[in-house]
């Protein structure tokens, strides 16, 4: 019994397995090599892009990255208790704006969050016109206390580490990092500028805001620090330090600039005490508004389903996904009607081809190349021009109607309407998308021996029997293939649809290129592709499990 | 007819360049510029005029070569995907200004300061003081005013013999039946719908910014829905009104004017309530300087006030400078007085309105979405 199992040895002592799959490993990869440039081609120029595409269906990196601590600081913030956020993320919210709107960052954020909220792009908009005001009133304080204050060069001296022990590179990297990521330059490298850790500890807040101008001016700028005035945020920032600082600590400095500075924590009690809350809301009104801030939490994470449930006509609450009003839902009907349209389509078109595909593949030879030519001409024909020519011929003061009304048949004023609804968009895509589906039935039909029908014929089947038993079931894989090419080529249809399908007869494609080019909600656009793909590939499965996709041939 | 009709509007105007003098003298100096330019425009009669009246004489002079793309329609969405992929290979892209703003909004487009890179009126008023109004964001360039108005053919027997005085006549469908031509957008046509159910122009958006009044509108609008054919590019309503297939449509005033004037159709303009839009040049932001040069000085030149002027004789839209207006000549074809269909001529402009770029960037999204369901309802 084990003799039996004992695997069979080669002449040379190895298993006979091992030594044939060793000699067949290098065919394999001769293969491989022979393959690589199309599968190279094909991942690099389909797969990638296709999945870059997908991909921003939930990506939602733009709202933590310019709004970095406003998000951290609403996390905790309880959207239903009916307040606003805490005083505290205002404040986030006012230094995140500010460096935002520095590096022209905050409107794109606008324009994102504007396709869950109308209207919050122009909030974003006006405030990023008015955020100076703010810290120009600590600005005109600080220059009253000593003109110092608006000197570049003592802010550098002030701000600077004092040598390598001094160093805060842990701020300058987190600000490195944050300037990296809201405006997508490369922020590595040397910028002149150290900042001091004995200032980061006195004046944290200060050191942040000035460690992320000297960033952003030398990267994006590239300007020289010690020689720049720093933003009014800045002063804001020193504000807001002084009025929390230990007063011993800052009497303790003996650094650059500790005279101005002391002198500065001395008089602090003259500078302005802001409310941030109340001049964010000063700024503009919509700062009061909770359901803004509603929207930014809930749509303040890296990731977001919010793309993919607004494809099925979704929304996020704070509460969950819900249904959106009945207004504004959309995507589920276009989506049915682009099914229902591409079904149909896809059955006119085995109507209208199997006869002849039939005839091609039966006739003599002379007249069915006839026949093939005037399937593939159409077919080289632009698209556009096919369209455009149905147009001529459907509309009310068109060719067929002219015809109708000339023969009688319709009045005057009843002329057929046929185009710009969804009839148009059959009739048209039905005679662009008919070559997919004669020419894989041509080509088996053609390998189906005459022998077989005249073999039941002799057998004493009728004309209908002998077709239906013995030639029909031998065309089902050329059926199932050209099915498969019109349905899947006209569930994504564009062109056609929009220029003949008025509105009853457009399709989801229509709404993914409107995303795409006109709102540039890209996301959206990824979400409803992807939709789209997904319903494909079920299709595909459940074709799979009925039909059998060994059943398909193209010849 | 409809051969002709196609044939028309591809045509290209032929006309000796004006040369001479002048136009050097008009051009400054151009140091360290690229010798080459990539241009965006519209295509068709309206790229036609801007190569007539700008690029041509400017390259007769600086032997600059240009290369022109007609992807305007596209722009915002191509130009932002060659931003993400690091490879910006435009240099000069004309939009009309809600993609300017949004191109500005996105950072795409570079600021410019107005007084400091174009030139000033002949008489030294300052260029930001002759663009004016249409001047809309800090990016934008502004070109021509052109308008989305109505056009109406004068033989349709069933309105026995009344035509259309006002734009309600639209939505008048016992005196003026036939099918319309709209656009399958919210923008405009819901703000007509409110003007003729009753909304002044002052609490036009007032209403519109309420979920009641874009229901308001659109049901003004549901009065005429079984009537209306809905176009998605501009060209559509000319060949429309010129098939009979409407008998009234919105289009841009431009080609109306040339189904009128160059095609000699039985159309008429409807100028009441005509809705002003820009059309201007954008600069893409971060552009190597070597080419920022060559685009500045060409945008110094094709934005003084005689090359503006000069433009009108190609095509019916207004210059956007105050100070082009007088010069406005004769249609360098036709040899008819340009200046009574211009969109801003007074007599066309007895009521209006102007695109309200802000208030549609922020409801763009929503008022969109609910216009397609009440499509497809």
């Amino acid at each position: 019994m084990s003799e039996a199992n004992a695997p069979m040895l080669a002449a040379d002592g190895r298993p006979l397995k091992k030594s044939l799959q060793r000699a067949l490993r290098a065919q394999k990869l001769r293969a491989l090599l022979l393959i690589a440039p199309l599968l190279l081609f094909i991942l690099l120029s389909f797969l990638l892009p296709i999945g870059d595409m997908l991909f921003r269906s939930v990506e939602n990196q733009i709202v933590p990255d310019t709004l970095p601590d406003t998000v951290k600081d609403l996390s905790e913030w309880d959207s239903e208790s009916g307040n606003l956020p805490d005083e505290a993320t205002f404040q986030a919210l006012y230094f995140d704006l500010f460096l935002a709107a520095e590096a022209k960052q905050h409107s794109r954020l606008g324009s994102r969050l504007n396709y869950e909220r109308p209207g919050i792009s122009s909030l974003f908009r006006s405030t990023g016109r008015r955020l100076d005001d703010l810290g120009e009133q600590y600005q005109d304080v600080f220059a009253g206390f000593d003109p110092s204050w608006e000197d570049a060069g003592f802010w550098f001296r002030l701000m600077s580490a004092q040598g390598d022990d001094d160093a805060a590179r842990d701020v300058l990297g987190a600000e490195r990092n944050r300037v990296a990521k809201l405006t997508g330059i490369d922020t590595g490298g040397d910028i002149g500028f150290v900042p001091s850790a004995t200032m980061a500890e006195l004046l944290p807040r200060t050191t942040r805001e000035y460690t992320a101008f000297a960033v952003y001016t030398v990267k994006d700028k590239n300007d020289v620090v010690a020689e720049e005035e720093p933003w009014e945020s800045v002063y804001a920032a020193l504000g807001l330090d002084l009025e929390a600082a230990d007063p011993s600590a800052i009497a303790a400095y003996s650094g650059p600039g500790a005279e101005v500075l002391k002198a500065a924590a001395l008089q602090a009690g003259q500078l302005p005490v802001i409310d941030y809350r109340q001049a964010m809301i000063d700024i503009d009104e919509g700062w009061g508004q909770e359901s803004n801030w509603q929207t930014l939490k809930l749509y303040s994470g890296e990731y977001t389903n919010g793309y993919l449930l607004n494809a099925i006509d979704m929304q996020k609450t704070p509460e969950g996904p819900e249904l959106k009003p009945e207004k504004q839902r959309i995507y589920i009907k276009l989506f049915l009607r682009t099914m229902a349209l591409s079904l149909a389509i896809t059955f006119l078109c085995f109507l209208l081809g199997y006869p002849i595909a039939f005839l091609l593949a039966t006739l003599p030879l002379r007249t069915s190349n006839l026949i093939m030519i005037l399937v593939l001409l159409p077919f080289w024909t632009s698209l556009l021009v096919r369209t455009a020519s149905w147009k001529i011929l459907l509309q009310q003061q068109g060719i067929i109607n002219d015809l109708l009304v000339w023969a009688g048949i319709i009045s005057n004023s009843g002329r057929l309407v046929m185009i710009n609804n969804a009839t148009g968009t059959i009739i048209a895509m039905t005679h662009i998308l008919l070559p997919f589906m004669i020419l894989p039935l041509y080509s088996v039909m053609k390998t189906i021996p005459p022998s077989y029908m005249r073999a039941a014929r002799s057998l004493g089947a009728t004309d209908w029997t002998a077709f239906w038993r013995v030639y029909f079931p031998q065309t089902v894989p050329g059926m199932g293939a050209g099915a498969i090419l019109v349905f899947i080529l006209s569930i994504g249809y564009y062109i056609t649809p929009e220029l003949v399908g008025g509105t009853s007869g457009i399709f989801i494609s229509n709404r993914i290129a409107y995303h795409i080019s006109t709102s540039l909600n890209w996301g959206l656009a990824a979400a409803l592709a992807t939709m789209l793909l997904v319903v494909v590939l079920a299709l595909y499965w459940i074709y799979d499990k009925i039909v059998g996709i060994d059943n398909v041939k193209l010849g | 007819m409809r051969m002709r009709l196609l044939l028309g509007a591809a045509a290209v105007v032929l006309v000796p360049a004006a040369a001479g003098m002048a136009i050097a003298q008009d051009i400054p100096p151009c140091e360290d510029c690229a010798d080459s330019m990539t241009v965006i425009s519209w295509g068709g009669a309206y790229q036609t005029s801007q190569q007539k009246a700008y690029s041509e004489p400017y390259a007769a002079e600086t032997g600059t070569s240009f290369t022109w793309d007609e992807s305007s329609n596209e722009a915002v969405a191509k130009l932002r995907a060659m931003f993400e992929a690091g490879n910006v290979t435009w240099d000069l892209v004309d939009v009309e200004g809600p993609d300017s703003q949004r191109l500005c909004d996105e950072g795409l487009a570079m600021e410019v300061d107005i007084d400091e890179i174009l030139a000033p009126a002949p008489d030294g008023t300052p260029a930001s003081e002759d663009f004016g109004d249409s001047l809309i964001n800090d990016c934008f360039i502004p070109q021509i005013v052109f308008s989305t108005t109505f056009g109406y053919r004068t033989d349709v027997a069933a309105w026995n013999g009344k035509e259309p005085e006002d734009l309600c006549a639209v939505f008048d469908l016992e005196n003026f039946p036939g099918k319309r031509a709209l656009e399958k957008r919210p923008k405009k046509n819901l703000e007509w719908a409110l003007l003729c159910d009753g909304v002044t122009k002052d609490e036009l958006y007032d209403v519109l910014s309420t979920p009641e009044g874009v229901d308001r509108a659109l049901a003004k609008l549901g009065t005429i829905k079984d009537q209306v054919v809905w176009w998605s590019a501009g060209a559509e309503t000319p060949q429309l009104l010129a098939d009979g297939e409407v008998v009234m449509g919105s289009t841009y005033n431009g080609r109306l004017f040339s189904v009128i004037e160059e095609q000699h159709q039985p159309v008429k303009m409807l100028w009441d309530w005509q809705v002003f839009d820009f059309d201007g040049w954008i600069i893409p932001a971060d552009l190597p300087e070597e080419r920022l040069n060559r685009v500045l000085n060409f945008l110094y030149f094709a934005t003084d006030t005689q090359r503006l002027a000069d433009q009108a004789k190609y095509i019916s839209y207004g210059p956007a400078r105050a100070s082009s207006q007088p010069l406005v000549g004769d249609h360098a074809e036709l040899g008819i007085p340009m200046a009574p269909h211009m969109p801003t001529n007074p007599d066309n402009m007895g009521n209006y309105l102007v695109n309200n770029i802000e208030w549609w960037a922020d409801h763009q999204d929503d008022v969109e979405a609910r216009f397609q369901v009440w499509l497809t309802q």
